[in-house]
């Protein structure tokens, strides 16, 4: 298991946790007014070529924390999975940037800098916090006009890896390389349009300046845990799990959480098209096999009290399935014990069972002849659990997330 | 005087001295390089300890909410908006970004205090007076906070934070809002130059 990020929660407990927040908050507020973020017509230099200090700011800490990040998740010491990458809602964003670039260019801040700048005793910081609650007021009260636009262009966690179909590494060298080109027209712009002396930043940041290409292409060089990177770094307490079978529930206690209204049960059925069109449990999502990496981050993405079953029509692929899911840090899944047939044997009718019931099939074969595909219209996939009087033991223990589950500005 | 550091300033003068102690010197601001390396330090402790970014609206925004729900609290618990951070019993200030807000205003504080930079004044540009610089920073400060819950983050939340881990919906974002300003910069350069 990677050590990073910490469970906060579980380690000081809840409210706790928070002091830790405040601390990380005390230095951001710092570094913002030594920077000098506090300043509105420093920041608002920006705009007429004259002092970049933003962008250096901005990009500098960008490029430093990227190519750390990626150390250390290249390292294995981060997990990826479990830091918040902010979801893409395309367009909502577009014009909610346009709209704060025209607010920064008239009121000389950004809502971060302002709390600094008002901090510091700032009058115009101080009428910027004041209309930056406003604006937010006058969202909240208008947001239900245009909800759906706000909610549009949504592409869930959409890295620039998935965007570019490239390594890791190579972004990361990549915007390295646009960063540092990005501070050699600042600093021309800063010299013919700002006159500034451009000595004053000191040679030292031509040594900064190579040793982040340097941690770039180390990061290029040991490149990301694959999936099986992971299992193996996991193997022997999670295989652990499965030995002891403490991950196969019983088809009843699945019955049972499904009508727990404090859950949110989602099943998995990663089985081929035509076994799922044949027969499948109620509300089954079909996720084939093939693509259930693709949709760990949808499920890494999932609401806290989130608990999955893998379903295959025995227990084998399931266990493949859950492997590769729980190397991805994914939380609370579980692999539908013996399956679909498993299932259908624990509630379909005796004369069903006589029926259709085939003998002696293959591993991960459907073992019943269906008359017709009629996928969950069977009754069989929406069992009552008033009328199943099953015995079994309890094994799903809700996990606390260790990722986080919202944004720093939700 | 210009050359004693706050610090010494501060120690055995009288309270008058203490009144024009703002009028001192303050201490330069640190290299923009070594700011960028010392924010990316904190974003990335940020990341590696809790998974979170930086953030900042989202403080403010639940700040707010706490006052609205103060003074009309029926009115939070319809506005479906709302009722995520403080809809009946949620207390909208149990979220981990209250308390970096909190932590932010204090370590600029902080930053102001130690470097004497502590001081009430407007800062402007040179053709416009104090109260239209006041309007136009409120002005600005509505159109902030409302693109940025439009966009579900401000700079440090988005641009910043999503950036650094490569969130493609951020870097659009941050386009975004350099664009927005640099398109507007030179209609409004009176405000400034």
């Amino acid at each position: 298991m990677t050590p990073f990020p910490l469970p906060l929660g579980q380690l000081l407990g809840h409210w706790q946790s928070y002091i830790v927040y405040m601390v990380i908050g005390f230095a951001f507020g710092y570094v913002l007014e030594i920077s000098g973020f506090g300043k509105s017509t420093k920041l608002a230099a920006q705009f007429y070529f004259k002092e970049m200090t933003v962008l250096k700011v901005m990009f500098g800490a960008i490029v430093v924390a990227m190519v750390s990040i990626f150390l250390a998740t290249g390292l294995g010491l981060l997990d990826y999975n479990l830091i918040w990458v902010n979801p893409t809602y395309l367009w909502p964003g577009i014009v909610g940037g346009l709209i704060m670039g025209v607010g920064f260019i008239i009121g000389g801040f950004c809502p971060g800098t302002s709390l600094v700048s008002a901090a510091t005793g700032k009058v115009d910081g101080m009428f910027f916090v004041l209309g930056v609650f406003f604006g937010i007021f006058l969202f909240g009260e208008s947001v239900g006009s245009f909800e759906a636009f706000w909610n549009s262009s949504y592409m869930g966690r959409f890295t620039l890896m998935d965007l570019f179909n490239a390594e890791t590494g190579v972004i990361v060298v990549g915007v390295t390389v646009m960063a540092l080109m990005a501070f050699f027209f600042s600093e021309l712009a800063e010299k013919y349009i700002g006159k500034r002396d451009i000595a004053q930043f000191g040679r030292w940041r031509f040594g900064a300046a190579g040793a982040a290409v340097v941690v770039a292409v180390v990061v290029l060089f040991i490149g990301q845990p694959t999936n099986a990177d992971r299992w193996q770094a996991m193997a022997t307490e999670q295989q652990a799990r499965l030995d002891d079978r403490s991950v196969y529930v019983h088809p009843g206690e699945v019955l049972t959480l499904k009508a727990d209204p404090k859950l949110t049960i989602q099943l998995l059925d990663i089985r081929g098209e035509t076994d799922y069109n044949q027969f499948h449990i109620l509300d089954a999502l079909h996720v084939p096999a093939e693509n259930i990496l693709a949709y760990a981050p949808v499920m890494n993405a999932a609401p806290e009290n989130t608990v999955f079953f893998i379903v295959s029509n025995d227990e084998t692929a399931a266990t493949e399935a859950w492997k590769i899911l729980v190397a991805e840090s994914v939380p609370n899944v579980y692999i539908l014990e013996g399956g679909i047939n498993n299932w259908l044997a624990t509630f379909s009718e005796p004369e069903f069972q006589t029926t259709y019931r085939l003998d002696s099939v293959a591993d991960e074969i459907l073992a019943y002849g269906f008359p017709a595909a009629l996928g969950s219209r069977y009754p069989a996939a929406d069992p009552n659990p008033d009328v199943f009087n099953l015995e079994y033991v309890s094994k799903v223990v809700l996990q606390i997330k260790r990722g986080p589950s919202s944004g720093g500005c939700g | 005087m210009t050359t004693m550091n706050p610090g010494m300033m501060r120690e055995g003068m009288s309270a008058a001295q203490r009144e024009t102690a703002g009028n001192v010197q303050a201490k330069p601001y640190i290299n923009p390089y070594l700011g960028g390396i010392l924010l990316g330090i904190v974003l990335f402790l940020a990341f590696l300890l809790t998974g979170n970014g930086l953030g900042a609206s989202g403080g403010l925004n639940r700040l707010l909410v706490v006052v609205e729900d103060m003074i009309a609290p029926g009115h939070v618990d319809k506005v479906p908006y709302l009722i995520d951070m403080a809809g009946g019993d949620k207390n909208p200030l149990d979220n981990w970004v209250v308390f970096m807000t909190i932590g932010t205003i204090a370590g600029g504080f902080w930053g102001g205090w130690r470097n004497g930079r502590l001081k009430i004044e407007t800062n402007k540009g040179a053709n416009i007076s104090n109260s239209t610089r006041w309007i136009m920073a409120f002005v600005g400060g509505t159109a902030m906070g409302f693109g940025a819950r439009m966009a579900r983050g401000c700079t440090s939340g988005q641009a910043l934070s999503g950036g650094a881990v490569l969130s493609v919906g951020s870097w659009a974002f941050m386009f975004a809002v350099f664009a927005g300003a640099y398109g507007l910069a030179y209609f409004v350069r009176r405000l400034w130059l």
